[in-house]
């Protein structure tokens, strides 16, 4: 009969190798982005037009034309993912069409990003007619999020005690002023958490955008929404595809700019998350 | 009045509510309605089970059974790498690792779901790429095993995440009870929790490798782009999503060509369809 803790301790290892085989090359992709990106930033790096066929200068155009989608992405997604979640978890009754809606979520969530692309296009570039402009961009990639929203912010909604929702109700107020004055309130940090998390997501996709906004060399500023942009992940993958001869550095200073900015949201997700639990007395 | 605002309030409320399924449906009658369009010249057998995909030759020639082979074959090798690895890792945290050490194990996964896939396209160029060129002795490193790899990746956090979260809504009781027997945590671990939290694991399997399938920007860097049948998982291939990434830009719109990408996206949608439905129902066999 073979020693059972022998067994144990062999499980053990391998399942510790599991661990390392995950984080140390994560580490290692952080790192590197890190030892070679970070050399590369100064601030005509970060204030500059890219020059020379992308091949020297900044990416200026690129983070602007990125904050300006993300930006439009949560302005769409915010208020009908944050009222979704309200109805999921203040109105919606064991039936049915709640489990439709959320079996709808879960896949909203599944779709390949290159389909929401494809539906980007015909819908909003050439059905709507809005062109490869911001605003398709926006309206596709705030699609996007959109369950990464509902999901966080009902989550943090469903939290409230339902202690809270009865005292408020028995003071007289409506359901609505319950939810207005008593849910969300409480809710707030969660909600936010989500919404971070949407937009560092909404950040960092490249296929979404690629026929909906995404402008190959744009060495301008995009004057109004319906003005097509460049965008950090796309401009990452032509820099490091298709155009040859660009400077190792140019690429990997793009790629920190990229990383840095995601890596920041979801830490700033993590930290109020953290907090919150912290600080929550029930 | 207030009674007005209140009423206006809750059907926004409602209507918001149903946007999910709204979009959902919005996204696969905009798909039939282009893809479908297709068929009309090209037979829907011939479409998916054809051999070659010459788009641009004339006559043009749209089969994308090379497409699904490549899809298949970074799909399988990634799913290889991943599932031991990621279910090894949800183990361990869930069950091993020091409280402490746990929130930053979780931590390092969430961050690792968190890099964009072109940066990690990118460091799969400038990394693994050469590697394997160089191990395997390989005209160029641009493989369909480099996609797996990277793929792999992409699928860790899904898995060790879903399946953590299984291992964790385990009853307590199975393992006290299993421990009080006189069973070592391993044994328990492997006879009780494993098999209590199998659905949700197998969900969390199927989650990882649906990213996969849909996984876009660094599958098209760093597989080689080749659209031919794959011989071995040292050649360069294309999969379906990258068919889709690469091309759209030059198809012209109302082109056949415009018309089979849109059914490759068909595809695309039923596929991740089938395992989000799947992967929810096992979920929800866990709940019960």
């Amino acid at each position: 009969m073979k020693n059972p803790y022998r067994t144990q301790n062999i499980a053990f290892f391998f399942l510790f190798l599991a661990t390392l085989l995950i984080v140390i090359p994560v580490g290692l992709i952080v790192a590197i982005i890190i030892q070679k990106g970070l050399p590369a930033i100064n601030w005509q790096f970060l204030s500059d037009i890219p020059r020379q066929g992308m091949r020297a200068g900044g990416i200026f155009p690129a983070i602007v034309g990125t904050i300006y989608l993300v930006t439009g992405a949560i302005i769409f997604a915010l208020p009908i993912g944050l009222l979704s979640a309200i109805y999921l978890s203040e109105y919606s009754k064991d039936n049915l069409l709640t489990r439709l809606i959320k079996l709808a979520i879960v896949n909203l969530a599944g779709v390949p990003s290159v389909v929401y692309g494809l539906f980007g296009l015909v819908l909003f570039v050439v059905f709507l007619k809005f062109g490869a402009s911001i605003l398709s961009g926006s309206l596709t990639l705030g699609i996007m999020i959109l369950p990464v929203i509902i999901t966080t912010s009902r989550e943090a909604l469903e939290s409230v005690p339902q202690s809270f929702r009865e005292v408020s109700l028995s003071l007289g107020a409506s359901k609505w002023q319950t939810i207005r004055h008593i849910v969300i309130p409480n809710a707030i940090p969660g909600i936010l958490t989500g919404t971070i998390l949407g937009l560092g997501r909404a950040a960092g996709e490249t296929a979404p955008i690629l026929f909906t906004v995404a402008a190959f060399y744009l060495p301008r500023l995009p004057d109004s929404i319906f003005d097509q942009a460049m965008a950090l992940p796309y401009h990452l993958y032509v820099i490091s595809t298709q155009v040859p001869n660009v400077d190792e550095k140019i690429r990997y200073g793009t790629a920190f700019v990229l990383l840095a900015l995601v890596l920041f949201m979801n830490l700033v997700a993590i930290i109020i998350r953290y907090k919150f639990r912290k600080k929550k007395k029930w | 009045m207030r009674k007005l605002k209140e009423l206006i309030i809750e059907k926004l409320i409602l209507i918001c509510g149903l946007a999910s399924i709204f979009f959902v449906a919005l996204i696969f009658l905009f798909l039939l309605k282009e893809g479908l369009t297709l068929f009309k010249t090209v037979s829907p057998f011939k479409f998916l089970f054809g051999k070659s995909w010459y788009p641009i030759s004339e006559p043009a020639q749209l089969g994308i059974l090379p497409l699904i082979l490549g899809s298949l074959l970074v799909t399988i090798g990634a799913a290889i790498i991943s599932i031991p690895i990621g279910v090894g890792c949800a183990i361990y945290i869930a069950e091993i690792a020091p409280l402490k050490i746990k929130e930053t194990l979780k931590a390092g996964i969430e961050l690792l779901a968190a890099i964009p896939s072109v940066v990690l396209g990118f460091i799969g160029m400038v990394t693994l790429v050469p590697l394997v060129k160089t191990v395997f002795h390989l005209p160029t490193g641009l493989t369909a095993l480099s996609g797996s790899i990277m793929l792999a990746f992409m699928a860790m956090p899904t898995i060790v995440s879903i399946a953590e979260d299984a291992l964790y809504s385990v009853p307590k009781t199975y393992k006290e009870g299993a421990l009080a027997l006189g069973a070592t945590h391993w044994q328990t671990i492997w006879r009780v929790m494993l098999p209590a939290a199998s659905s949700g694991i197998l969900a969390a399997v199927m989650l990882g490798i649906g990213r996969v399938i849909g996984e876009t920007m660094a599958v098209m860097m760093i597989t080689g782009n080749a659209a031919v049948i794959p011989n071995s998982i040292l050649a360069p291939v294309r999969t379906l999503t990258a068919t889709i990434a690469a091309e759209m830009g030059e198809a012209v719109v109302g082109s056949e060509h415009y018309f089979a990408l849109f059914a490759i996206g068909i595809v695309l949608f039923v596929i991740s369809f089938a395992i989000n439905v799947t992967a929810d129902l096992f979920l929800h066999k866990r709940q019960q």
